[in-house]
């Protein structure tokens, strides 16, 4: 059955479905709803035996999800923007001790100067931390992929994160259609722990690792991101037959098959993006969107495939590297053979900046007519970088 | 594509408003957007939200640019800020006013703008000014977006009891008033 409901709501609901058994979270815009609505709905009984652990901080949720995990509990928590990079040093702590902890992160810019609003700043800045990373196009996938993410990690040992705009989906009220109880209980078995804290049985986990085989340790968490990807795959076409519709997995291609440029983007503005080439393609411009839900691992494959020779790319950034460019930019230089190939950054919606179809609509002309340079800041405020340079000079 | 975009201050329900009416198009198997421009979260800030409406799924996720319908929950924003900003050519108006257009210096735009007292019809019925309810009524007199049952099913949805059948009491009042006005200008 559909709803008219806040994605906010619709992943509490989804994440209650997936019967967890201990939720903690410290709150932060644009998380809050999400947190908010799990905390009443494990108070009114509905999540029982769950428990909402309430915390002082993103670190000390983080720490109570390892504790939880370890301990053979379903962990669940949300957390965006400044609380994620409190978050940074018990992050790897999860990953590296394969504790499947799902966190939602509702995407949100990095200060200072502070801002509320979304960018991907906060989850792109923990790309190497170990967490499996997908984001949602949509509240159905938001809903969605916390199925699918359960069910990944658990059976990798390793934690994900799912991550949603922040306000532009977690405030946004679209109809969802909530995976259903019995088909999420057909789909996500008993949380079954790799290994287990038990005063009965103690282990001790997370203990030292030497120069001998700390390497090692490495190899094998990269190994697991790399099983992550047929994982995904398979995931979500096992989805599709129990819910009986789809999830975007690894990549979501759309009008790719004929494109001379595709544009490759993730999250919210997949949408506008889709929009803007459908009237592009009205008027002859051979345009195709890639949509990467997954981040981490980095669907190189799958990218190559989807895109096949298409001559140009434009890598749609919601993010930035100071320094650099692109993030996104610089994994697919890294995974593709580029050669033959023109690839363009563009850098757009930081800190909740909305990304329209009349500012794509230039910037993917000018990609076709081979006049957009290798690094674009959509709709970049000359005016306002000339006041600052005249106040900076006064 | 329908596209609202609605215009209050903190603490008047605007993003309720914005949601509300999606609610009531869903009811009527259409597809609906409701998001709020998010900036500041204080009372008595103006805050604006946003509702689209489509027969097929909607993926734009830009804000409204050029509204076919715009309401304006506080009259006072007329004067600080652009809140006709963009106003689709034949895009309509509906004002939170006792007073009449032409008393607001808006004779203009074609007669396309509407006023309706919502929030004194909020205070008759519901006991506080808070206009929302209301001013959904007049908007589906105004736009035919949505039948008054869808808005009655979704203000009873959100707000279960007493305190809905007093905002439905309000809705159908200015929903009412605002025919009335639709009916004396065509006559006109």
């Amino acid at each position: 059955m559909r709803s008219q409901i806040e994605g906010s709501r619709a992943v509490a609901e989804t994440v209650a479905r997936c019967r967890p058994q201990v939720v903690c979270a410290y709150p932060i815009s644009p998380q809050t709803h999400i947190v908010e609505a799990l905390s009443a709905l494990v108070k009114s009984g509905r999540l029982a035996p769950c428990e909402f652990v309430n915390v002082e901080s993103e670190f000390a949720a983080m720490s109570v999800a390892i504790g939880a995990s370890a301990a053979g509990a379903r962990a669940y928590t949300a957390t965006a923007s400044q609380g994620l990079l409190y978050m940074a040093e018990a992050l790897y702590n999860a990953s590296g001790l394969g504790l499947p902890i799902v966190m939602t992160v509702a995407n949100r810019a990095i200060g200072a100067p502070i801002n509320i609003w979304n960018d991907h700043s906060d989850a792109m800045s923990q790309r190497d931390c170990g967490w499996i990373q997908l984001y949602a196009e949509d509240n159905q996938a938001a809903a969605d992929l916390h199925v699918l993410a359960f069910r990944l990690a658990e059976e990798l040992s390793t934690p994900v994160m799912v991550c949603m705009d922040g306000f532009v989906l977690t405030h946004a009220v679209e109809s969802v259609e909530l995976p259903g109880a019995t088909e999420v209980d057909r789909y996500l078995p008993r949380f079954q722990p790799r290994q287990l804290l038990d005063p009965d049985d103690p282990v001790t986990i997370g203990a030292m690792v030497g120069p001998e085989a700390f390497t090692e340790v490495r190899y094998l968490a990269h190994a697991t991101q790399l099983a992550a990807l047929a994982r995904i795959a398979t995931l979500a076409t096992e989805f599709r037959a129990t819910f009986g519709r789809p999830v975007a997995g690894l990549v979501s291609p759309y009008r790719c098959t004929d494109a001379d440029t595709v544009v490759i983007a993730l999250g919210s503005v997949l949408g506008t993006l889709k929009d803007t080439v459908d009237e592009m393609r009205v008027d002859g411009v051979p345009l195709g969107v890639l949509g990467l839900t997954a981040f981490r691992p980095f669907p190189a494959a799958a990218i190559a495939g989807a895109i096949g020779d298409a001559k140009r790319i434009v890598v749609l950034e919601r993010a930035f590297a100071p320094g650099v460019g692109g993030i996104v930019t610089a994994d697919l230089a890294a995974a593709l053979p580029v050669a033959g190939r023109t690839v363009h950054t563009v850098v757009a919606g930081l800190g909740g900046r909305p990304v329209t179809r009349a500012s794509l609509r230039d910037a993917l002309t000018a990609a076709a007519a081979g006049t957009l340079g290798p690094l674009t800041f959509l709709d970049l405020d000359e005016r306002l970088l000339r006041h600052t340079a005249k106040e900076a000079m006064a | 594509m329908f596209e609202v975009r609605i215009h209050g201050r903190g603490g008047q329900g605007v993003v309720t408003a914005a949601e509300l009416l999606s609610v009531a198009a869903f009811h009527t198997g259409r597809y609906a957007q409701a998001f709020p421009s998010f900036g500041s979260e204080r009372t008595g800030a103006p805050v604006v939200a946003f509702c689209r409406i489509a027969e097929r799924p909607i993926r734009l996720r830009e804000p409204v640019l050029r509204p076919d319908a715009i309401v304006v929950q506080d009259v006072t924003l007329l004067r600080q800020t652009d809140v006709l900003a963009g106003l689709a050519d034949d895009g309509q108006v509906l004002v939170n006013s006792g007073r009449t257009v032409a008393e607001l210096g808006l004779a203009g735009y074609d007669g396309r703008i509407f006023t309706v007292p919502a929030s004194e019809l909020a205070r008759a019925h519901v006991g506080r000014p808070l206009p929302n309810a209301a001013l959904l009524g007049g908007l589906a007199a105004l736009c035919h977006l949505v039948p008054l049952a869808a808005v009655v099913e979704a203000i009873g949805q959100r707000f279960p009891g007493l305190l809905g059948t007093a905002n439905v009491a309000a809705a159908a009042e200015a929903y009412h008033l605002v025919h009335a006005q639709l009916k004396e200008r065509s006559h006109a």
